[in-house]
């Protein structure tokens, strides 16, 4: 027991700690997807997309010597492999998920044919903002890119809201035949939003390579991209409720080691599952096949 | 599909014996909105109905192979512009693809031994398909299905062989199919998008395997790989005569005859179809949509559940992490690149299977990160999904009609 001191507390605090810490590329990721599928087309390929923001935000980040520098470079690489994506997906005939699952054979192949000569140099992290609690309890890093997440997430609530580009956005993935008819571009709006999207994405990616765990080797993200696609669905389609369910989500994934920590081992690798039991609860419940999903964009809830 | 009426045609007639005057005057109706709908429903309706007129359909047929052959060549330059900016020679990379893939019989054998789950993880994305769902549980199936074989595997120590295996196929077909029928179930009864809840239920498969292997069945002595108790190798799946290959080789061959069979020659594959082309057309034929959607995804999880067991059988020997090796996903695009056709899958898995042995060749022979083979799949799996928007573009390869 390593937090011998406060015992049973540490799991409510070791829980919070993650929300933030293992929550932040859960944001960014689910944002990305919030946007992409708020326009009418699914990217399963956000996990190839976070494995080549992280390698280029840390190799980038290696050669200048400034993290940010890092975290631009990944949010371009990210607009890179989304511009693929939008340009494959939006042909007649081709169908978006076989199109994620190749994006993410092919973002991962080239994060790690390119990442190789960066597995061992130490690139320069992302500063931490940190947050004492009083005497007793650990103190709380935060990374700033925490908070660039939750002003991104109330921004964009703005702006699918309050703004005319956002009411396009949600016109293309309601019904596109109606945002046809307005003279408003299917097309343009729809790269333009899974472009936007993976670079949120890379942005995630560079947030594991840069700041937690830290370091970039093949295995750096654990299938956070896949995570995000049930988590914007968990969320509604809502970035505000994407903010709350990263957290939620990054707690849950904490909950397993923390348990762990305080001698409760039965179920540790059953916790790992939580988030997708959840998301799948949620789904079942609120699901039903008189109506689709509530505040399913039309082009989505058409197919279910 | 004898004493079947075609959902799409169902005559105006027999509506009206079916359900009465008033009904199937509003059944009409809808019908007719269904046919403009359902287009999708043509080439079931048209082979139907052509019946003993059957002309060849030599045009699409070209089509179907000068499409894909060109997307392969081109995703070939392609890569081959990848290693020559890399500082590789092209054509160097290539050879030892080849030579890694299908140069040798023992490569060919490494190739087929790869091949085997492919064609059988592909069948749990074709099989849907069919059905007009897109799932992507075959990882989940596959894991599941390893698992309880395993399981099931530990508890006969000391039965005799034949036994052990048949029961183990069996345990991990019934495990497998359950868990996508899971899926399959979720999406008729409550509308839960079937891709979404079967991708969640990969990662809650991959949760379970884990704790069995960390808790439930651990062998202690596995300290740095967590994993099950071995099966003892007298009761493993031996190679075929003195060849490496496994007979989760003929399995997959087996399982992708059986399914083309089922779906194209049975009564109960044109109601999968015609359920794909046009649920409310299917039902207004009183085909049992439910039931059947149940059935097909049973059978969907089957086959990746006999990858699993095929995997601890033959090759692992015990249940293990390496059972969550990307075979359910790569299973996926075999199915869209062989367009559902489940002989399709057989060849595609070949080429597939060839590229996964050939991983570690070019970090050997050429240099390169291994992860090069990786890109290489990612470019041909993108160009053959780009090329699927080309059918129908080309006037030479149109159908005239006589």
């Amino acid at each position: 027991m390593s937090s011998a001191g406060i015992g049973w507390l540490a799991v409510p605090l070791a829980i919070v700690a993650g929300a933030f810490r293992g929550g932040t590329p859960f944001l960014f990721v689910s944002l990305g997807e919030c946007l992409t599928e708020k326009s009418g087309k699914i990217n399963l390929g956000l996990e190839g997309v976070l494995l080549f923001g992280a390698m280029s935000g840390y190799a980038i980040s290696y050669k200048t010597g400034s993290p940010w520098l890092g975290v631009l470079a990944a949010a371009c690489g990210g607009a890179c492999l989304g511009l693929v994506h939008a340009w494959l997906t939006q042909k007649p005939k081709v169908n978006d998920i076989a199109v994620g699952i190749a994006m993410i054979i092919f973002g991962s192949g080239i994060a790690f044919f390119l990442g190789k000569p960066f597995i061992q140099p130490l690139a320069p992290q992302l500063p931490a903002i940190r947050i004492g609690l009083g005497d007793h309890v650990p103190p709380l890093d935060i990374c700033p890119l925490f908070f660039v997440g939750v002003v991104l997430a109330f921004a964009l609530n703005w702006f699918f809201g309050g703004t005319r580009w956002g009411m396009f956005v949600r016109a293309v993935g309601d019904k596109a035949d109606a945002a046809r008819a307005l003279g408003i571009s299917v097309w343009w709006v729809r790269t333009a939003s899974i472009i936007a999207g993976s670079s949120f994405a890379g942005i995630g990616g560079a947030y594991l390579s840069l700041f937690y765990p830290g370091s970039w080797n093949e295995r750096v993200s654990s299938g956070q991209g896949m995570i995000a696609v049930a988590l914007v669905i968990f969320a509604r389609w809502n970035p505000i409720h994407c903010l709350w369910a990263s957290l939620l989500f990054g707690g849950a994934q904490a909950l397993g080691p923390a348990l762990q920590s305080v001698g409760v081992t039965s179920y540790y690798y059953l916790f790992n599952a939580s988030p997708f039991i959840l998301t799948l609860a949620v789904m079942i419940l609120t699901c039903s096949n008189k109506h689709s999903l509530s505040g399913a964009p039309g082009a989505l809830a058409d197919r279910t | 599909m004898l004493g079947f009426v075609d959902a799409h045609v169902a005559s105006d007639a027999w509506l009206m014996l079916r359900y009465g005057r008033r009904r199937a005057e509003r059944l009409m109706m809808e019908n007719a909105q269904v046919k403009k709908v359902g287009s999708l429903l043509e080439p079931v309706t048209s082979r139907s109905l052509s019946g003993n007129k059957v002309h060849f359909r030599w045009r699409s047929r070209v089509e179907s192979i000068v499409i894909p052959t060109g997307a392969i060549l081109v995703s070939l330059a392609a890569f081959g512009v990848f290693c020559a900016l890399a500082g590789a020679d092209p054509f160097a990379v290539y050879a030892s693809i080849y030579k890694a893939a299908f140069g040798s019989w023992y490569s060919f054998q490494n190739t087929l031994v790869r091949a085997a789950p492919l064609m059988l993880c592909s069948l749990g994305t074709a099989i849907p398909y069919q059905l007009g769902l897109v799932m992507i549980g075959n990882e989940g199936a596959l894991v599941i299905g390893g698992l309880c074989a395993t399981v099931a595997g530990l508890q006969m120590p000391t039965a005799m062989p034949l036994m052990v295996q048949i029961v183990m196929a069996v345990v991990g077909m019934i495990a497998g199919g359950l868990w996508l029928a899971i899926s399959g179930a979720l999406k008729h009864y409550r509308g839960v998008n079937e891709t979404i809840s079967s991708l969640m239920m990969n990662y809650i498969a991959i949760a379970i395997l884990n704790q069995a292997i960390n808790t439930w069945i651990r062998d202690p002595s596995s300290l740095n790989k967590p994993a099950s108790y071995p099966i003892p190798d007298e009761q493993m799946l031996q190679p075929i005569g003195d060849t490496t290959i496994h007979w989760g080789l003929v399995f997959g061959l087996i399982a992708c005859l059986v399914a083309w069979v089922l779906l194209s020659q049975t009564t109960l594959g044109f109601q999968i179809r015609a359920i794909g082309g046009n649920v409310r057309a299917a039902q207004i034929a009183g085909i049992p949509v439910g039931r059947i959607t149940l059935i097909t995804c049973f059978l969907a999880g089957v086959f990746p559940g006999l990858a699993g067991m095929v995997e601890v059988a033959a090759i692992h020997g015990r249940a293990n992490e390496s059972l969550n090796a990307w075979y359910g996903y790569s299973g996926i695009l075999v199915a869209f690149l062989a367009r559902h056709n489940p002989l399709g899958c057989i060849l595609i898995s070949t080429l597939l299977g060839g590229l996964l042995a050939s991983g570690g060749i070019l970090q050997r022979d050429q240099h390169l990160p291994d992860a090069a083979i990786m890109v290489f799949q990612g470019l041909v799996f993108l160009v053959i999904l780009l090329s699927e928007s080309l059918y129908g573009k080309w006037k030479i390869f149109r159908e005239r009609d006589a």
